[in-house]
């Protein structure tokens, strides 16, 4: 790339986005989206995670103007899209891919068919068309599907197509709602797999929504949390995971990373073993397991991991162990305070 | 064999295939301009409708109380009632011309309640994926719209077509000709039950072609 080495624009950048949808009868009005703040660089995949209801399909559907924003603003590239009239909008979607959960492809059209639709709008010559076409169908593994209708394919393969039918044009940036809800675990990997290959491969600028840390894990590099609308707790996905602020965020990594053991599984846990619960949390760059260990061994504190567990996120590991530590009263006192040194503990 | 003798049945085969060619005329000719207009109505509906490519209210409304209004008027009545009608546009109150001037109105206001409802069936997540490649309104309807409904939209004209042959046997009432005023004439008002029969068999198998043809047609669709 022959960017010059000036600031960095971001490719997407929010500023005080707020929608808001005519109230029902009867009820005051509640903004779906509201205040959004955000800024995400070229080249990135960013994740927006939240509950049912939180705003995310909203917040996408804003930025290729598919719905119109109520105030604040929308920069792509520069350009700015609040205010703009629908001819102008369908120029820029032309260069934003979109997939989604239930992949909606053209039943009436074969696989070919489905990617060739934007290549149509664009206005594409024929021959590039082909060769577009036929390059991506490898890209994405499909080859011999090319005359197949969307009917007799796997629902992975129908996201492939998906994924394929989005990158036509060349869009700088990619709009993923939900992409593999609709899929069993196997798959997901699968289709995340290939969406982080369009990422590298293609410098596809990715925004994810999904419910599942899972997928945040092995996709993004930024995520940010919704909640009524609202952004929550936004940044770097290893920074996000390893210290969650908001409960909402807790609560989501607490599904792909074990913090500490709830209240019935801790009793459960005491019943079983004896000695001290000690919550120890492992951060990169921090101090390593065997240095932990080190000092129970050397104060003869016989100790059990009873839970939680190490993860690897963006390639640094982080976890939260519970132990249960067993010897003679002072020992097991000098043990807590000394850990309690090295590494953030917490006696359960 | 117990075949009634009193019939005149040999001597009217030439006017009941003469008949039997009057009723496919009417009957295509209504399919060929209602069914057109039908379907331009349908997509007015559908396109308007809340939610819809082209929303707006009030021609929704307009168009909405037209088709209520003309749709549940019998045919019997809906061809008395348009005939000063008929006699502005097609020159003549009687007739076959008559005949399928009411006919192509009755088949337009049915027919677009038909498609209508054939396509409410595309998933709207389909026209947001053509949204969002950028596509216009006019190109979605036409492109992505009309070819996704296909299958049951042939469903829905099969059921029309059925549809206007029954009404076009209502055409006697007004000296229309056709196999239903023809069974009236020769059949049931001249006692000949036989040929009454003759008649029926006809317009059962002119059905059966017309309904296996479409199922035929729309399940390949279908299938694909
Ligand atoms: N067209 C609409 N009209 C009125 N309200 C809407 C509309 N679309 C969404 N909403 C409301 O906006 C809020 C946010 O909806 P949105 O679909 O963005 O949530 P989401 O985070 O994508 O949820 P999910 O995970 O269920 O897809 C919800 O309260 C929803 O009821
Ligand atoms: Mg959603």
């Amino acid at each position: 790339m022959t960017h010059p080495a000036t600031v960095a624009e971001p490719l997407v950048r929010l500023r005080n986005l707020t929608k808001t949808y005519p109230a029902a009868k009867g009820r005051n009005e509640v903004p779906a989206v509201a205040d959004v703040d955000l800024d995400i660089a070229a080249g990135d995949v960013q994740a927006i995670v939240g509950y049912s209801g939180a705003g995310k399909s909203t917040l996408v559907r804003l930025l290729n103007g598919l719905e119109p924003a109520t105030s604040g603003s929308i920069q792509i590239g520069g350009t700015e899209l609040v205010g703009l009239h629908e001819r102008q909008l369908r120029r820029i979607r032309l260069g934003i891919g979109m997939i989604f959960q239930q992949f909606n492809l053209f039943e009436s059209r074969t696989v070919w068919g489905n990617l060739a639709y934007p290549l149509q709008i664009a206005g594409v010559a024929k021959a590039e068309q082909q060769r577009r076409i036929s390059e991506l169908l490898h890209f994405v593994g499909l080859p011999d599907k090319a005359h197949t209708y969307p009917r007799n394919l796997s629902g992975g393969q129908k996201q492939r197509v998906g994924i394929a039918r989005a990158l036509t044009t060349n869009p700088s940036l990619l709009l993923a709602d939900e992409a593999t809800s609709a899929l069993d675990p196997e798959t997901t990997h699968e289709v995340l797999r290939l969406l982080k290959r369009v990422n590298e491969e293609f410098g596809t600028t990715i925004v994810a929504i999904t419910h599942e840390m899972e997928v945040v894990r092995e996709l993004a590099d930024h995520v940010a949390v919704m909640e009524n609308g609202r952004i929550v707790e936004s940044g770097a996905v290893y920074d996000v995971f390893s210290a969650p602020r908001q409960p909402v965020t807790r609560r989501f990594v607490g599904t792909v990373v074990d913090d500490e053991p709830a209240p019935d599984a801790l009793a459960a846990l005491r019943s079983r073993h004896p000695g001290r619960f000690v919550k120890l949390e492992l951060r990169e760059g921090g101090p390593r397991q065997a240095d932990l260990f080190a000092v129970l061994l050397e104060r003869g504190v016989a100790f059990e991991l009873v839970f939680g567990g190490i993860e690897e996120i963006q390639g640094a590991t982080f976890g939260n162990l519970t132990l249960a530590l067993d010897g003679p009263a002072t020992s097991v006192d000098e043990a807590v305070r000394e850990l309690s040194a090295l590494v953030p503990a917490k006696e359960l | 064999m117990l075949l009634p003798t009193d019939t005149r049945l040999g001597e009217l085969w030439p006017d009941i295939w003469q008949a039997t060619g009057e009723t496919l005329l009417m009957v295509a000719l209504t399919m060929l301009i209602g069914g057109t207009l039908g379907l331009l109505l349908a997509l007015g509906l559908y396109l308007t409708r809340k939610g819809g490519l082209y929303e707006n209210a009030v021609i929704s409304v307009v168009l909405n109380v037209l088709v209520n209004f003309f749709r549940p008027i019998p045919f019997i009545i809906f061809i008395a009632a348009v005939q000063p009608a008929a006699r502005l546009v097609v020159g003549t109150g009687i007739g076959m011309p008559a005949v399928v001037f009411s006919l192509i109105l009755a088949a337009m206001f049915g027919i677009a309640r038909i498609i209508e409802q054939n396509l409410v069936t595309v998933p709207p997540g389909v026209i947001e994926a053509a949204r969002a490649m950028g596509a216009s309104r006019a190109r979605i309807a036409a492109t992505v719209v009309l070819p996704e409904a296909l299958a049951p939209i042939i469903l829905g004209y099969t059921f029309a077509f059925v549809a206007v042959v029954d009404m076009s046997a209502v055409a006697g009432l007004i000296a229309g000709g056709g196999l239903g005023s023809f069974a009236q004439t020769f059949g049931y008002r001249q006692y000949d039950p036989t040929v009454t029969w003759v008649c029926v068999l006809i317009l059962v198998a002119l059905v059966q072609v017309i309904q296996l043809l479409g199922n035929t047609l729309s399940a390949r669709i279908l299938r694909r």
